[in-house]
């Protein structure tokens, strides 16, 4: 059961999150937004969402590079496992702490305002409610983690989460004697990615970067093939 | 020089009567669907107000449209592209539905199946978002029509600016003009700018500004850089849209809709050649005032044999530079002078132009006086403040409109003495610096705007940029992508891809 969970569950997760966006992005572009109800209700929208986002990404980068980051890094560098693990748990938990805020603020909002509630699918509620409820637990997970502060645990982890990406079967067991929070935490981690190209949350994937150094401010667009005067 | 066609836009204000037939036709073939009930790609405004939504002209609330910075760059008025991104996860100068109005239907239903009761029943108002009962509507799309509701609350139009409008309020001295408003297919346009996806794009070939539904992610950043609040949320889709011109129309020589319908005859259709050069420039012309002349400087003469050339050479066809020569467009806005830009200080360098409207002389001796010897009043003294008219049309500058309103009145008294009294007097012509025979043309035009006089639209040449055999089995116009082949050139699902020829990007 062990297993399944996490070593079997977690390539069920990803394989269905990337193939699924890459399938909703070539067939089904209209779809893919981020939904963005500010128009209808502003109030709690607007400290809510920057609280909300703030948080989220800097917890999302923070997972990103502390657990896929090479051990050896690390320790070439000379970061102690504490050290990182300490610092994972003061940035994680005020990123964590505001991510919760913003998102509680948010799901408020989403349940009683009746705008938003009778404007809102299944998704919608059901992505935001997931979402805070993996931070709860990942909040809940530092209590467990100030038991013990010099980093193995979260060696455990990392070793995991690489073993997964270099297709290494041992890798469920890393962690097969840490606290039930953690594995719920990343049960829960594991689900969202799962449905994430079912969700709103697509509109990551479209960080509209390229606007930074899209030339000029007009877009200009031509049915033509090719340019109508070739000496230009 | 690098020479584009545009279609453009006149509406003649001084023959606007307000009958909305141009909002409603427009409403029941674009915009009667979920999401967009409250928004009008064409809407019609009782002037002075403050307008749909409210207080829309006022950049200092909504920051749309462009401004130069001290250090004389051209840049979207919400912020540069870093500032519009910063602000991308909660945008501080969106309206509210509420800024427009809660869209409402009413229990009709309730009029056919209510049981026998004393009084009679009722259709009662209900939200279109939320089905829930109004008991109250606060607000419409037309909400001060006909001058409606006091002046205190009207009297914030910021077209008021630099008038002592306290008079205005008064029953004597009151004024009112129709404003029909749409997407202004800006030069310049600052949807496109604030566009984060690069979604919203001007055409090249009739310079139609359309949002590309599948590339639209919902940001939001054109509603609120558009100065003329014509960019609409669709909160059930999640993406923007906008007046498209009716765009299958014009491609095939027909005129809008709002047009086609126009009882009243205002609505112009026809093509400007501009040299894309210069927008860039004319849109950072220092002073506001200066903005004016400077889009008059975009406009190229099609008449001149060097543009004719240039036209040819960047690909512009030859019934297009025929049609540009035949603009009623290029006519009224470039010729007689009589048609100007609405707002030209937002900086977009809009190409849906307004002729002002005439008024009623204020003094009852002067009016008197026309009618026996044919000089024309002194338009200062029409009802309409020209002050106001020009904070509408010339960012306040009153000389052009002056000159606008003379000749028109001018047209009238010449008419008037050649048809009733059989003289042609010619000086009077000449006093508003025009022959004759162009105010015969502005007659023609202007006054009787037969339909061919009106919309002359050359049809898109398709068969120069598409194979019509990759067309077949085609599904034409879709809401949603129902029948896309998908973004991708390779095939997902196996099958054989057939190669959709989509606009793409130039500069």
């Amino acid at each position: 059961m062990h297993n399944f969970f996490f070593g079997i569950f977690p390539y069920i997760a990803l394989g269905v999150g990337i193939m699924g966006s890459i399938a909703r992005y070539d067939r089904d572009p209209f779809t893919w937004k981020t939904s963005s109800s500010q128009m209808l209700r502003r109030k709690q929208l607007v400290m809510g969402s920057i609280l909300f986002h703030v948080g989220v990404l800097v917890i999302f980068f923070g997972h990103l590079i502390g657990l896929l980051t090479p051990i050896w890094i690390f320790d070439a560098m000379g970061i102690s496992h504490g050290a990182k693990q300490l610092l994972a748990v003061v940035a994680g938990g005020i990123a964590g702490v505001m991510a919760l805020v913003g998102g509680g603020m948010l799901f408020h909002r989403r349940w009683t305002d009746p705008r938003i509630r009778q404007t809102s699918s299944f998704w919608d509620i059901a992505i935001l409610g997931m979402l805070l409820a993996q931070l709860v637990l990942g909040l809940g997970t530092i209590f467990v983690s100030l038991g013990h502060l010099d980093g193995h645990e979260m060696v455990k982890f990392m070793s995991w989460a690489q073993g997964i990406f270099t297709f290494d079967g041992a890798a469920a067991s890393y962690i097969a004697d840490v606290s039930w929070v953690f594995k719920l935490h990343l049960f829960l981690g594991l689900t969202i990615i799962l449905v994430f190209p079912f969700t709103r949350l697509v509109h990551m994937l479209s960080v509209p970067v390229r606007y930074i150094w899209r030339p000029g401010y007009q877009v200009v667009r031509s049915r033509r093939q090719k340019p109508a005067n070739p000496a230009e | 020089m690098k020479v584009r066609a545009q279609i453009g836009m006149v509406l003649n204000l001084d023959k606007c009567i307000g009958c909305h037939t141009c909002s409603v036709t427009c409403k029941n073939v674009w915009t009667s669907r979920d999401g967009v009930e409250y928004a009008w790609f064409n809407n019609v405004e009782s002037k002075p107000g403050t307008g749909y939504p409210t207080d829309w002209e006022n950049q200092a609330r909504w920051n749309g449209g462009w401004e130069r910075t001290k250090s004389g760059k051209l840049q979207p008025k919400q912020g540069s592209k870093w500032r519009i991104l910063a602000n991308i996860f909660a945008n501080p100068d969106l309206p509210e539905i509420d800024d427009y109005y809660e869209p409402f239907d009413f229990d009709y239903d309730h009029l056919k199946s209510a049981p026998e009761m004393e009084a009679f029943p009722t259709a009662r108002p209900r939200s279109k978002i939320t089905g829930e009962r109004i008991e109250k509507i606060e607000k419409g799309p037309n909400w001060e029509e006909i001058l409606g509701g006091e002046f205190s609350k009207r009297g914030e139009d910021y077209n008021f600016e630099g008038v002592q409008k306290q008079i205005y309020g008064e029953y004597e001295n009151t004024f009112m003009m129709y404003l029909p408003r749409l997407c202004e297919h800006c030069l310049n346009p600052a949807c496109a700018a604030s566009c984060p996806s690069g979604a919203i794009y001007k055409r090249e070939e009739d310079g139609i500004v359309l949002i590309d539904q599948e590339k639209c992610r919902g940001w939001r950043m054109c509603v609120s850089g558009c100065p003329y609040k014509k960019v609409y949320y669709n909160w059930s889709t999640g993406k923007s849209e906008k007046c498209t011109l009716c765009y299958p129309r014009i491609e095939s020589g027909n005129p809008t809709v709002c047009s086609e319908t126009c009882v009243g005859r205002i609505r112009y259709l026809g093509v400007m050649l501009y040299d894309a050069d210069k927008i860039e420039e004319a849109a950072n012309a220092e002073a506001t005032t200066d903005l004016y002349d400077a889009q008059l400087g975009v406009f190229l003469d099609p008449n001149d044999p060097e543009v004719i050339a240039a036209a040819a050479r960047d690909g512009v066809p030859q019934d297009w530079i025929k049609a540009a020569q035949e603009s009623p467009v290029w006519k009224m806005a470039m010729e007689w002078k009589v048609a100007f830009p609405l707002h030209p200080e937002y900086r977009t360098l809009p190409m849906v132009w307004y002729i002002p409207p005439l008024s009623p002389i204020q003094n009852a001796a002067e009016a008197g006086a026309i009618g026996t010897d044919g000089a024309m009043p002194d338009v200062q003294n029409l009802r309409i403040p020209v002050k106001y008219l020009a904070n509408m049309l010339t960012a306040g500058d009153e000389a052009p409109v002056v000159t606008a309103l003379e000749r028109m009145l001018g047209m009238r008294a010449y008419m008037r003495s050649k048809t009733i009294e059989g003289v042609t007097d010619e000086g009077l012509a000449q006093r508003v610096g025009l022959s004759g025979r162009t105010i015969e043309d502005m007659y023609k035009i202007m006054a009787l705007a037969d339909y061919e006089d009106r919309f002359v639209i050359p049809t898109t040449h398709r068969e120069q940029v598409e194979d019509a055999y990759d067309l077949r089995g085609g599904c034409g116009f879709t809401d949603t992508n129902g029948c896309s082949g998908g973004t991708s050139k390779a095939s997902l699902f196996g099958g054989a891809k057939k190669a959709l020829k989509m606009p793409s990007e130039v500069m």
